[in-house]
């Protein structure tokens, strides 16, 4: 179990790393442009929330494996699929909770309004300092609540792993999949233990969000 | 603001969803089965032709639900409505029959599985497991140990074959023998213990049938859920009569002899 814990722990960081890098530019962008491929871009982005896992699944199972796209370039590392491994997962995962992290990252950054950035052209900010002197700590709110809820979901996370994991101990049996196994032999005490964890652990998260989401709304009347 | 951006979603879309979900409720008794049957993930395939041949003597139709048998084992312990159980093991029927799930007396031997290594590549597997002593594939799926009694039995032939811990890294689980077969069939395991049923699907290949001395036979019981529902009994005897065990060798299972034959509802 202790192992299960530890291996949910270092997928959901390492997702929530990824995703603030890729995500949160990406959310950064997505508020400012209202173009046509924004808006495209902004409708993929959110279809993780539609789409069944197991749409998300089958097409990572057929997608990281030796027939698909990935395959050449694995090949040349000797790597012949990347289902049934943590790197894997960490793909899937990234691609499952990206509307998490760029939703509340894109709706932070439209808070911010233009004034804010025109004021720091004037002091001659180029972009990128403005990006982290201006942007980001004003649309932190949004950025931090993006960055729990994907940590948060990819912890919960069940249908992607389930197909393309193959529960193996240590590298893909994560938590949602060992409380399955629990129940599925029987053991219920173990399921109890892990399923009563994760409770008390997403209250926590959905009041932590709450509270922040106040705190930033508070700040900006 | 993610919360806030949901109630605006949800208040746009509650009224279509709330009538659609009307029109559904109000329709959805004519999709109703007759009876429902709970079918080990292994014998999916000709439960379904069991139950299309069953439909076209009887008019009652048959709904069929998979899974491992532990999972479905674990559903209905808890109150899930279906009528038989076809398990692929002999413990969780009698365990269903002990706990007062099942109705004593009604559980007997449908079909005694076997199990197949089989690869999608015709050059892998030269009709013996020497290919398992090698390194030339990086992923062997199997079906859970712990869940699916075709899992159990792989891992028994591993040991057999003294490859249990050589092997354990390069193993990998399906949830039941039918997500096995999908490891292997989607190329991402380049080999994988299946149920014979399964070869029909499977599409040529090459394969290993496993000698039935080197795991205890996988016995696969059926057992009765619900006392009273004669639809049900009339598809285990069905199940037990020429017609039902001819589909069931059809596909590749061996049969158990019967002493006494089959009631005689359907001749």
């Amino acid at each position: 179990m202790v192992e299960a814990i530890v291996l949910t722990l270092q997928l959901a960081s390492l997702t929530t790393l990824i995703l603030l890098i890729v995500g949160v530019p990406l959310g950064f962008w997505l508020a400012r442009d209202t173009g046509i491929i924004a808006s495209v871009v902004s409708a993929l982005v959110a279809l993780p929330l539609v789409l069944p896992p197991t749409v998300l699944g089958f097409y990572l199972l057929i997608g990281l494996g030796p027939n698909g796209p990935l395959a050449p370039m694995l090949a040349a590392t000797g790597i012949r699929t990347l289902a049934f491994s943590f790197p894997g997962l960490v793909i899937g995962s990234v691609l499952f909770s990206l509307p998490f992290m760029v939703q509340p990252a894109r709706n932070g950054f439209a808070g911010v309004g233009r004034e804010a950035f025109e004021a720091a052209a004037t002091l001659r900010a180029g972009p990128l300092d403005s990006f982290f002197s201006v942007a980001l700590p004003l649309a932190r709110g949004g950025v931090v609540t993006g960055a729990i809820l994907s940590f948060a979901h990819t912890i919960g996370e069940f249908g992607v792993v389930l197909m393309i994991g193959g529960n193996i101990p240590g590298e893909t049996r994560v938590l949602s999949i060992a409380i399955f196994d629990a129940v599925e032999q029987g053991d219920w005490g173990a399921a109890h233990q892990m399923s009563a964890g994760l409770l008390a652990f997403a209250f926590v998260v959905i009041l932590t969000t709450t509270l922040i989401e106040k705190r930033a709304g508070g700040r900006a009347r | 603001m993610m919360i806030r951006w949901l109630e605006t979603v949800a208040r746009r879309v509650a009224a279509p969803v709330v009538a659609s979900l009307v029109l559904l409720i109000a329709g959805s008794p004519a999709f109703a089965a007759d009876l429902r049957v709970a079918v080990a993930a292994n014998f999916g395939a000709p439960a379904q032709q069991l139950a299309e041949a069953f439909e076209a003597e009887t008019g009652t139709r048959v709904a069929i639900s998979t899974g491992s048998s532990g999972a479905l084992f674990a559903q209905i312990t808890q109150g899930a409505p279906f009528a038989i159980l076809l398990s692929a093991d002999e413990a969780r029927p009698k365990a269903l029959v002990d706990q007062g799930f099942a109705v004593k007396g009604s559980q007997f031997t449908y079909a005694l599985g076997r199990l197949v290594l089989w690869s999608p590549d015709a050059e892998l597997i030269d009709s013996s497991p020497a290919i398992l002593e090698t390194d030339r594939f990086s992923h062997l799926a199997i079906a859970n140990p712990q869940t699916a009694p075709y899992g159990a039995a792989a891992m028994e032939v591993l040991g057999a074959l003294g490859l249990e811990e050589e092997l354990a890294v390069r193993i990998v689980t399906g949830e039941s023998i039918a997500q096995a077969f999908g490891f292997v069939q989607s190329g991402n395991a380049e080999l994988g213990f299946i149920a014979s049923s399964q070869l029909a699907t499977a599409g040529g290949g090459s394969i290993w049938i496993v000698p039935e001395e080197l795991h205890a036979p996988i016995r696969q019981d059926a057992v009765l859920l619900e006392a009273g529902n004669d639809d049900a009994k009339a598809f285990l005897d069905f199940l037990r009569s020429s017609k039902g065990r001819e589909i069931v060798a059809q596909f590749g299972y061996g049969l158990v002899e019967t002493t006494q034959p089959a009631p005689s509802i359907y001749g």
